[in-house]
This record gives C-alpha cells, structure tokens and sequence, in this order.
C-alpha cells in the first residue's frame, strides 16, 4: 500500500494532482497526504511610503503597520489553504483513497516537503504552480528544486489526468533508471498496464542484453514490456514514441548531471518536463 | 555529489530571491534612501572633521559591498555617527591619512571577529542596553549639530525651523516624494535666488569631482603608527558591529525573516577594509537609514547596492548643486535622524520598568554622552546588568536548618543557587556560636555554580570544626554537577529536569 505526498497550491494543476494521486494510491489500499505550503509573504507588503522621513518612535509604528498587514494576508493565505486542502481531500475519498490526511504548513516548500519525505514513497506534484500559471510550456520553479533535492520518485502531473494504460521506460542504464524499474516491478498501481521499455542509443548487444535483464525483472513483477533500442537524440527519440505509441505516462531517471552542465547544454529532464503532456515519473 | 548539488541549488535560489525578489520596491527604496544618505554622509564627514567627499565616498562603498557580502539583505550600512564621533581627536591629531590606515585595520578587526563567531556574543546585550545605545546615539547626532545652531546668524534658526516643517509636514500631504529632498530643494532654491549670506556645503570642504580610485593610506608603515591607530580602530570596530547587528535584530523583526549575524561581522570587515584604500571613513549599519529603507519598501539586497550606486552619481553628476546646499538644510535632517532614532517610548517605560532596566539603560547613555564612545556605555550597561541578573539569581537560595533531640546536632539543608553572588549571605545564614557535636550540611538541593561557592562551602566546614563540631556534607556531587563551564545536559535524560527541580 503506497503512502504518498501530493503538493498542492490551489492552482489549475490541483484537481489534476489529485487525479494522479488516486491513480499513484492504487484506490483503496494506498495512504494519501495532501500538502499546501503557505510560502514566504510577499517580500515588500507594505503600501509604499517614499517620505523618507522618521518620525517620533517610527520603529515601533512600522513594526505593528507591517505586522498588521502580514497578518491579514497571513489570515486569508490561511482561510484559502483551509479550502484548497478540504476540496482535495474530498474529491480524494469521493475516488475512494482510503486515508487522506491534509497538512498546512508555514515555509519554504523544499524544505518542508523534504522534512515530510523520509516515510513516503511517492511525490506528486504539478508541473506549474499557480504563480507561473501564465507561461503554459515553462515549468514551475519547484519542481526542479523538488525533484533534485527530494531521495523520492517524483511523479509530475499534467495538466488533465487521463487513464493510464500504456506507460513508457527510457532507460538509460543508469542508477536512477534502475531504480525506476524495480520501483514499476513492485508498484500495484502498474499491474495490468502496457509497458514499453526503450533504450535510446546505438543498438549494441550490451544495450540489449541489459535491457532484457530488466525486462525480466519487470516480469517477475508481473507486467509484460516490451523493448526496444533506438539510435537517435534522446528527447527527440523519446517524445515521438510517447506520441506515437500512445503513451500515458513516462518514467525515466532525472537530472543525471550537473547544474552547471545544465545550465550550458540545458537538461533531457527538463526538456522531457516540457515537452511532453503526459504525466512523467522521475527517479534520483 | 548529490548534497552538493543540493546545496548549491538551495543558495542559489536563496541568493536569487535576496537580490531579485523585490525589484520595484528595492530601486525605489534605494533611490529614496541614497537621496538621505547624501546629507548625512557629509554631516558625518563634518563630524568627524574630514572633506565631505571622503564620507560620501564611505557611503558609496560601504553600501554596495555590504549589499554583495552582508548577511542582512535590506539593511544599509555607510559612513556614520557612532564611528564619526571617534575619529575625531585622530583626525585633528594626525591627519586624514592616519584615518584611512584606521579604517583598513577596522575592516581587519571586523572580519576577525566574524571569524571567530563573535556575533552570537550580541546575546548578552540586552534590550535595555539597546535601547539606551539607540537613545545615545540620538543624542550623540543632535550634539554634533550643535556647532552650526551656536553663533550663526539668527537667519540660520529660521531655516532649520522651515526645513524641519517641510520635513515633518509634506508627509502628510503626499507620501511619494521624500521631504528630505524637498527640504533641501526649497531651502538651497531659497538661499540661491535671494543670495543669503549662510553657510553651504561649499564651505565645509571638497566634494568628490570623480569616481572614487584606489589609493594606499600615505603612512609610515612601523609599530609606532600601529600603536596610534589600534586603540582608534579597536573602537571603531566594536562600535560599528555593535550597531550593525543591532540594526540586523531591528531589521529581522521589522521583515519578520533572519539574518546571518557573523556574515555580516565579516561583511562589514570588508566594506571597511575596501573603503579605506578609496579614500573613505569607516562607517557601519545605519539605524536610521535601515528603517527608512524597509518603510519605503526595500527589502533585497538590490536596494542598499542601488542605494550606494544613486548616491554616488548624484554626487558626482550633481556635484555643483550639492554644494549650494545651505548648512541649515543638513542640520534640519540630521535633527530629523535624531528625533526619529531616539525612543520616546524609553522614557514613558522608565515609569513602569524595573528599575534595574532603567538604570542599565541610563547608565549606558551617560556613559556615552560623556565619552562620546558608544562602545564604553554597551559595556558599562552589558555590566550593570549581569550584575543585576547575579543579584536576582542569588535570591534563589534558602538554608533551613533542624536539631536533633538531643540538641547536639543540627541538620543544615541548602536550597537554591550558590555562586560568586551569594556566597556571602550562604556563610553569613549559619550559626556558628551554637555548641554542636555533629553538623551536617544537605546540599543535595543546591547548585554549586563556581569555585566561589565552593570555597565559601569550605569556610563553612573549617568554622564549624575549629568550634570542635565534626562535619559531614551530603550530596555535595549532585550539586556540583552545575561547577563544569558547559552543562552536558544532552546526553544525561532528565538532568534538566534535575536541574530545575530545586
């Protein structure tokens, strides 16, 4: 039974979330905790005053001014949390997830989903957030900081949840890549789908081999896979079996390389983030 | 590789949100508070008895370097009151260039004492010594002007008088221009177009023409010019971190975030250390200026870095104008600083304070009216009030005593705190006239905190034997548990609770 942690922010991405969590809990079995994380305010709340000046004890009156502000918008934060959380949760136990517990918390989103993390097996989270709900092909913020600092799989959900049928491995040979399968050979929530397992390189007897050794594994989890090596840049390579083949979700490992190599040659997660609109499990 | 990867992502982000989290607000805010800082610099050059330039050039640097390698986004440091005033008697003794070489070595002492952690020791300044550092302070800046309110012409006073109305009254009118500015506008417009015969900037001294350059202080490099400036620089640095971390606890509550205390020490050790070799006065966080920074929305810190930026292309590009400004405009926005530093609620408090509180707080202003160092009445107030907090501690203490039957011994059981402070009453509580055979002292439900109370113990014990008593002492160890520096309470379950049952 998978304990999850889905983190939502109000925004159009929640109900999808929610989706994929019940989807990721498998129904019944599977424990659910719904997560909004009340950021940072706002830096400047203050209504501007340019005067310049200090008046008699100004301290003090600029402290309660700017107290009494946060306040209020820490109060609506809260009452809007309140119902972000309680609407998820009831669509949750409407689609029958058997426990959902919800959490507010104060703070830095990675730090607080990292210090919920440790007994969870799965992270789901949407791939914007409501602050960048303007820039529909952009990702949000958090989610590479969640997906490079969290230990867990995370499963970034799209924009509209649609039945899962048919989901896509891109193995690449590494520790994250195994990681994803032998996390599919033992998640219930993948018994009876359709899965592909695709290695994108030259077609050597080495790929192969190593690819069938994990088509073994998936199989002593009962799930047939087919697989298969293809040759070619593997973003490209990738999103066109995901459209051709009709794929409804892909797993693959994540941010293998450095920040610094990103920030150069840009990243395959990121790109795989953006261009594909399916929901996408990654693997650190 | 992974918590690499992680951290440098966090800092990243960190560092990203402190410098761009807040652009609109912190360019307005850095433009409202580099327009302030341009009078107060040259006021505190006049202070400290330098050129103009040599202050503005501290404030520019000091502004921007603080804003790149400080731990308090949002806070603005310059050149200051508080070291201006102890540079005075370098300056006249021994030159502007003595004042540079200062200057480096307070950047040298500051980053010492960031390294070695000094800023946690901030927690033992309590908020009586910081309210009575804030009033001295108040009190140091309007004692500065007094030299341009004594023997001016009477014309003078109406201009202060004018320039305090703009100042306090425009706010009430509109709120989006600052009325330090126009204070000066009108009253430089004023002195301009009717040609009146009262002291300007010009006549204070030179104002900086160009970017500032990089220059090495023109000293004699020997132990004789160490021994002149260190005392100066030891001063400088303690009063400057002083008031810099005050004004980072001020600005964390103000914004309701934290600060890193020993990145600032370190911070303001660099800003210092750089600003001396481009020919300016070492200067520290401003009070003042920090809170008109957060009230017109600056939080970042891209505001102090435009702050620094502004002031100098000001000053530079408008040079000219700076220095038609009359001498009584600075003077109504310096008083302007003091009244808004000093807090007025301190003297209604004075009523409903302990008096222990007030009596720390108005020993540390007296203190620094008198010595005109702030860093002497923080550590005469830092004293008086460990001396006060001993003095309370020690009235946690009780010796009850019972006697035997036979009335020839007598149980002494001590409760409470035994240290340095209540030595004295614990050896003065027993009776030693009374003839016993057997004394026994129960210390089991007392803490021995120092040697003083030990020796004190032992005084007691040598007494009753020579009055031919034997003396028998029980529970001495759990009660000298407490004479160890640093209690290891974490690792003994429940000693806490141990500790704060008796």
């Amino acid at each position: 039974m998978p304990k999850l942690l889905a983190l939502i922010d109000g925004s159009l991405y929640t109900q999808s979330v929610c989706d994929h969590s019940v989807w990721a809990a498998g129904g019944g079995d599977g424990s659910v905790r719904l997560m909004h994380v009340l950021g940072r305010r706002g830096a400047s709340s203050a209504p501007a005053n340019l005067s310049g000046t200090l008046e008699v004890d100004g301290r003090d009156a600029l402290l309660d001014e700017l107290a009494s502000l946060d306040e209020q918008q820490a109060r609506l934060a809260q009452r809007r949390g309140r119902v972000v959380l309680d609407e998820a949760k009831a669509r949750l136990e409407e689609a029958g997830v058997g426990k959902v517990e919800v959490t507010l918390r104060n703070g830095d989103l990675i730090d607080t989903a990292l210090e919920f993390e440790s007994d969870v097996d799965l992270i789901v989270i949407g791939k914007r957030g409501e602050a960048a709900d303007f820039a529909k092909l952009h990702l949000g913020s958090n989610l590479e900081r969640v997906v490079r600092s969290s230990t867990k799989p995370v499963l970034v959900a799209s924009r509209a949840f649609k039945p899962i049928k048919r989901f896509l491995i891109a193995f690449d040979g590494g520790a994250s890549a195994m990681k994803a399968v032998d996390h599919i050979s033992r998640n219930p929530a993948f018994s009876g789908l359709e899965g592909e397992i695709l290695t994108v390189g030259p077609d050597t007897s080495e790929a192969r081999s190593t690819l069938d050794r994990m088509v073994d594994m998936l199989k002593a989890g009962g799930h047939t896979v087919q697989a298969d090596v293809v040759s070619g840049q593997a973003d490209k390579v990738i999103a066109n079996r995901v459209e051709q083949g009709g794929i409804d979700l892909l797993v693959m490992g994540a941010y293998g390389h450095s920040r610094i190599r990103n920030l150069i040659i840009g990243s395959t997660t990121t790109e795989m983030i953006r261009s594909c609109l399916i929901p996408i499990m990654l693997f650190r | 590789m992974s918590s690499f990867s992680l951290l440098s992502s966090r800092t990243l982000s960190r560092s990203r949100a402190e410098w761009f989290g807040n652009i609109r607000g912190d360019l307005l805010a850095g433009l409202v508070v580099a327009l302030a800082l341009i009078p107060e610099a040259i006021a505190f050059s006049i202070i400290a008895g330098v050129d103009p330039k040599v202050g503005l050039y501290a404030s520019f640097s000091i502004a921007v370097i603080t804003a790149i390698v400080g731990g308090r986004p949002g806070m603005i440091s310059a050149a200051t009151a508080a070291t201006a005033v102890l540079m005075v008697t370098l300056v006249r003794d021994h030159g502007l260039q003595y004042l540079l070489a200062t200057t480096v070595l307070v950047g040298v002492i500051q980053i010492a004492a960031g390294a070695m952690r000094l800023g946690t020791v901030m927690r033992f300044v309590s908020k009586s010594v910081m309210t009575g550092f804030v009033n001295a302070l108040a009190i140091l800046i309007f004692l500065a002007q007094l030299p341009e309110l004594t023997n001016v012409p009477p014309l003078t006073y109406v201009m202060v008088a004018g320039g305090l109305a703009i100042i306090y009254l425009l706010p009430r009118v509109t709120k989006a221009v600052p009325s330090p500015l126009i204070c000066i506008i009108v009253l430089t417009a004023i002195s301009m177009t009717m040609d009146l015969d009262v002291r300007t900037v010009n006549d204070m001294g030179q104002l900086p023409a160009t970017l500032p350059i990089f220059l090495l202080p023109d000293i004699p490099l020997t132990l004789e010019t160490l021994w002149i400036i260190l005392p100066y620089a030891t001063a400088i640095a303690a009063v400057g971190l002083l008031e810099s971390l005050m004004t980072a606890s001020i600005v964390d509550e103000l914004t309701d975030t934290t600060s890193n205390k020993n990145r600032e020490c370190v911070g303001q050790g660099v800003a210092n250390c750089a600003t001396g070799f481009i020919g300016g006065m070492a200067g520290c966080a401003m009070i003042g200026q920090s809170v008109i920074n957060v009230k017109s929305g600056g939080r970042g810190r891209l505001s102090s870095f435009c702050a620094g930026v502004f002031l100098l292309i000001f000053c530079v590009g408008l040079g000219d104008w700076v220095k038609q400004i009359p001498m009584a405009a600075l003077v109504a926005i310096m008083i302007m600083v003091s009244i808004g530093t000093f807090s007025w609620a301190s003297i209604r408090d004075l009523k409903v304070h302990p008096r222990s509180s007030s009596i720390v707080m108005l020993a540390t202003v007296a203190a620094v009216v008198a010595t005109h160092n702030l860093a002497i009445g923080v550590l005469l107030g830092v004293l008086l009030s460990g001396i006060f907090f001993a003095g309370k501690i020690a009235q946690i203490f009780r010796l009850t005593s019972t006697l035997s039957e036979d009335g020839l011994a007598r149980t002494y059981f001590v409760r409470g705190q035994l240290f340095f402070a209540s030595a004295d009453e614990f050896l003065a509580a027993f009776d030693f006239k009374e003839v016993l055979e057997t004394v026994t002292i129960d210390v089991s439900q007392a803490h021995i905190w120092d040697i003083s109370s030990v020796s004190a113990l032992d005084t007691v014990v040598l007494k009753f034997r020579r009055e031919g008593a034997k003396v028998v002492i029980i529970g001495l160890n759990e009660a000298s548990e407490t004479i160890v520096d640093k209690l290891a309470i974490h690792d003994k379950p429940g000693a806490l609770e141990r500790l704060m049952a008796h």
